[in-house]
């Protein structure tokens, strides 16, 4: 029991840590909420790819969904501002998760690279179609309703409300991965005609696992478009080119298929991003191109990959098998 | 959509798409065929394609301002690629070739996003374009208007491709470049140096792509972020036309330009790429349904 | 020899592959609670057959019938939930998770929905694993990934997870092949002891004569895509057409 009495003293110690941290430090309280942004993003990415083994480059398809519903929402409910915020979040959410069953079984049974590109030309389309679309202000976007109160209770708002969504999205992530569906999704990385043949429903699993990913994201949209103040169509909610393609660096930097790596890759990676931005100003999107190419070239397995090699764990000393095969 | 109005009230125009679309889909079919190449020999799906078609461009608008007629531009345009396809080999392509696809998508994304914010940093967002210095043609008795410039860059597409073609089956090292797409060990067991077949195929798609961004920058214009297009067209044509089958990367190409022609007629150039996007997923979905009723799969 | 009412009914099943017939008009009965051998020299369209009665690809002609259900045109992850499993020449197995794992995730999905498998595995289902795991001699490594094993080892694990799914028919794919001489009277105990305890009706393909001499009580012959004879162990050994097919070049 001493690997879960570790991890539950960690997540303790995170948690006081995230929930101290903008009186601590309130001037990075924007970029704190980012990290949890980040966190969620390749957390939710890494059950499709890492531990299911379908590489997604359109995740952020189900983000820009939430964005725009809660806008939406906020917009024309006519609900005061909570309210209409929550209900937002909530639709949002669910609107993605019916995006994901609606279009899962078509895509999902699209295998190997091509699923990749062609989830890559999913967040492409709706960024175009967004980005034409009037009713939801084309490419000029939209603007959420201003918060009622100050700056600095604003961005504390939505500090702990992305923290929150993280937290959950990683205490739900964390379970199914203890469940029968998480060996469920293992089973298809590692050999889906296995799967298939000893007449696992690899369809379903699929699906619903994109769903879980899609609800997440679909949720976390809203307070990020209010966060921001204004919603890009292909800047904010729908960019492919930089949170579609940041969720699959990530969790590859952190280590893809553990439950630890997707958040450690978010966390160097937003941390390096934010450095890069200060110091390199101008130059910063050049620099995430090297970086990029330095992780996946140099860190194929990751960090987490790296390190567990490197000390020579077997896989008996994991969490994850340990939950599994302890009766 | 009014404009499908205009297309079936005036027929004629049906015609001049088509025509425009095939000499467009020539210079698609190239780039499309160099990725295949890059695909076939090191099993790697270059998303930086379309970076190195926007890179060629800009060469050859640089070097027309500077006063090189793109005749002479975009010959070397093609070699300054090519310098560059070594260059990148030598640092960063030669670590993925043996490593799994994902990797390989991975690693040409960031040199794809590498490029494209060079490009934006060096050159600025502004759209550039090089004039051909052609006027337009008459056609079929004054009832088609055609750009000469697309005439001589189908031609020029043309002629690349069967310089390309010729390279590979009549020179020595073109046909080892086709002995190492068909069994890499094999290869390297005969003796043949797959080092330096990997590091020219992938420095002589970078030139085809070169070429044709030059092509690109007459034929319409360039712009920093016109790099993932490109890409996506290539690997649209490649999947419909399958790995190592030339006519069908023309046909493909062909069928793609006329595509693209009529989308962006009756839709509007601001549906065009949503468009573009749209039908390749259309085509894997297909595709794919149509392998999984023979139990296989895109592989 | 056609017994009514056979758990598989193979009836004039054809396959071709572009221009290869793989299988031509080939007929055969695996009665319930038997061991069936199915034999012929490479290339004969043995695995071809087994892929046909999997659902691994839709056949050209013929009809496959399981415990009297038409299975012909079903896809495989229904005729394995129907109690149809078979293992690999090559073997598969989940090479990133552990063995028990492995087993775990083997279980009979016959009746499975998204809500059941949202559990850890019972302490009941990991008993089972851990016990055929024991069965076949994985005991020991059932903590090791499943990519560490040896081919032979991976073999024996496949077949553990065959019988965790506790089918009603299992198709082996010559699973004595790649296994070391010394543990292969083991593996055709086991096998033996799976058919007469477990109740598994066994269709095997086999190149070691002596194996599945020893382990069928009925056995077809296979080649060039056809069925060429059947019989007992003993007709078989001794039909010139059979020998003819192992040793003459036709």
């Amino acid at each position: 029991m001493r690997g879960h009495a570790r991890n539950a003293v960690v997540m303790i110690a995170i948690g006081a840590a995230a929930l101290a941290a903008p009186w601590i430090a309130p001037a990075i309280t924007t970029q704190l909420a980012f990290l949890w942004l980040m966190i969620l993003f390749a957390v939710t990415w890494d059950i499709n790819g890492g531990q299911m083994g379908y590489n997604s480059f359109g995740n952020v398809f189900f983000f820009g969904i939430g964005v725009y519903v809660c806008a939406l929402v906020q917009r024309d409910s006519g609900l005061p501002y909570y309210e209409a915020l929550f209900a937002g979040i909530v639709l949002g959410a669910l609107a993605a998760g019916a995006a994901a069953l609606v279009l899962g079984p078509a895509i999902l049974g699209i295998r190997g690279h091509y699923f990749a590109i062609a989830t890559l030309g999913l967040s492409i389309v709706a960024a175009d179609v967004a980005s034409a679309w009037e009713y939801i202000g084309a490419a000029s976007g939209m603007a959420p309703p201003v918060y009622p109160g100050a700056i600095e209770s604003r961005t504390k708002f939505f500090y702990y409300l992305l923290f929150a969504l993280a937290a959950l999205t990683f205490v739900v992530v964390r379970w199914l991965y203890s469940t029968r569906f998480g060996l469920a999704i293992n089973a298809i990385r590692d050999d889906e005609d296995k799967a298939e043949a000893m007449g696992l429903h690899t369809t379903r699993y699929k699906v619903f696992a994109w769903c879980v990913a899609a609800l997440f994201l679909g949720a976390a949209g809203g307070p990020v478009g209010n966060l921001v103040g204004f919603i890009d169509p292909r800047d904010l909610a729908f960019a492919g080119a930089t949170f579609g393609v940041w969720m699959v660096l990530m969790a590859v930097l952190g280590g893809k298929g553990t439950l630890w790596g997707p958040v450690i890759g978010a966390v160097v990676f937003h941390v390096t991003q934010e450095l890069f931005w200060t110091y390199l100003l101008g130059w910063q999107r050049v620099a995430m191109g090297v970086l990029i190419v330095v992780i996946v070239v140099f860190f194929p397995s990751g960090i987490l990959g790296w390190t567990l090699r490197s000390r020579r764990h077997a896989v008996k000393s994991l969490p994850q098998a340990r939950t599994q095969s302890a009766s | 959509m009014s404009n499908l109005g205009v297309l079936i009230d005036a027929p004629i125009l049906l015609l001049q798409l088509l025509v425009s679309g095939i000499l467009v889909g020539a210079i698609f079919a190239l780039v499309a065929y160099g990725m295949a190449l890059v695909w076939g020999v090191m099993n790697i799906i270059n998303i930086a394609q379309g970076e190195f078609v926007m890179l060629g461009g800009y060469v050859v608008f640089y070097l027309d301002r500077a006063g090189v007629h793109p005749v002479f531009g975009i010959p070397i345009a093609a070699a300054a690629m090519y310098v560059l396809g070594i260059a990148l080999y030598r640092t960063v392509i030669w670590r993925i070739v043996d490593r799994d696809m994902f990797t390989a998508i991975l690693a040409t994304f960031g040199i794809s996003i590498l490029l494209q914010q060079l490009a934006n940093q060096l050159f600025s967002a502004d759209i550039r374009t090089v004039p051909s210095r052609l006027p337009s043609v008459q056609l079929a008795g004054g009832l088609m208007t055609v750009p000469e410039i697309k005439l001589v860059g189908f031609a020029a597409a043309l002629a690349v491709g069967a310089v390309l073609i010729a390279f590979l089956r009549y020179t020595r090292l073109g046909r080892a470049i086709r002995a190492t797409a068909q069994n890499a060990r094999a290869a390297r067991v005969l003796g043949i140096d797959t080092d330096h077949v990997y590091a020219t195929t992938f420095a002589v798609n970078c030139a085809i792509c070169g070429a044709a961004g030059g092509l690109v920058a007459m034929t319409w214009f360039i712009q920093p972020y016109l790099g993932l297009t490109y890409t996506l067209r290539s690997f649209m044509i490649v999947i419909v036309a399958g790995l190592g089958n030339l006519s069908g990367v023309i046909l493909a190409g062909a069928g793609l330009g006329v595509v693209e022609e009529a989308a962006g007629f009756i839709l509007g150039s601001e549906y065009q790429t949503a468009f573009i996007f749209l039908l390749l997923i259309v085509i894997l979905v297909a595709r794919n349904a149509m392998l999984a009723r023979q139990r296989r799969y895109l592989k | 020899m056609s017994a009514a009412g056979a758990l598989l009914e193979v009836r004039g099943v054809s396959k071709r592959f572009g221009g290869v017939i793989a299988n031509r008009d080939v007929s055969l009965d695996v009665p319930a609670g038997g061991i069936t051998g199915l034999i012929g020299p490479n290339g004969s369209g043995k695995t071809t057959l087994f892929n046909s009665i999997a659902g691994f690809h839709p056949i050209d002609q013929g009809s496959i019938r399981f415990d009297a259900h038409e299975i012909t045109r079903l896809r495989t992850p229904k005729i394995a939930r129907l109690g149809v499993i078979r293992t690999f020449q090559q073997t598969h197995v989940y090479r990133g998770m552990n063995c028990v794992q492995n087993m775990q995730i083997s279980t009979s999905q016959a009746g499975e929905t998204l809500f059941t498998m949202l559990r850890p595995s019972s302490p009941a289902m990991t008993a089972r694993a851990e016990a055929l795991l024991e069965f076949v001699g994985l005991h020991a490594k059932r903590y090791l990934p499943a990519g560490e094993l040896s081919f032979g080892q991976q073999k024996l694990l496949e077949f553990a997870m065959a019988l965790m799914s506790e089918p009603r028919l299992l198709l082996l794919d010559e699973p004595t092949a790649g296994i070391n001489p010394v543990l292969i009277n083991g593996l055709v105990d086991r096998l033996k002891r799976a058919n007469a305890e477990f109740g598994i009706t066994l269709l095997v393909i086999e190149h070691n004569m002596r194996v599945i001499m020893n382990l069928a009580s009925h056995i077809y012959c296979l080649a060039h895509g056809e069925l060429l004879a059947q019989g007992t162990p003993e007709a078989i050994r001794s039909d010139p057409r059979v020998i003819d097919a192992y040793l003459g070049g036709r």
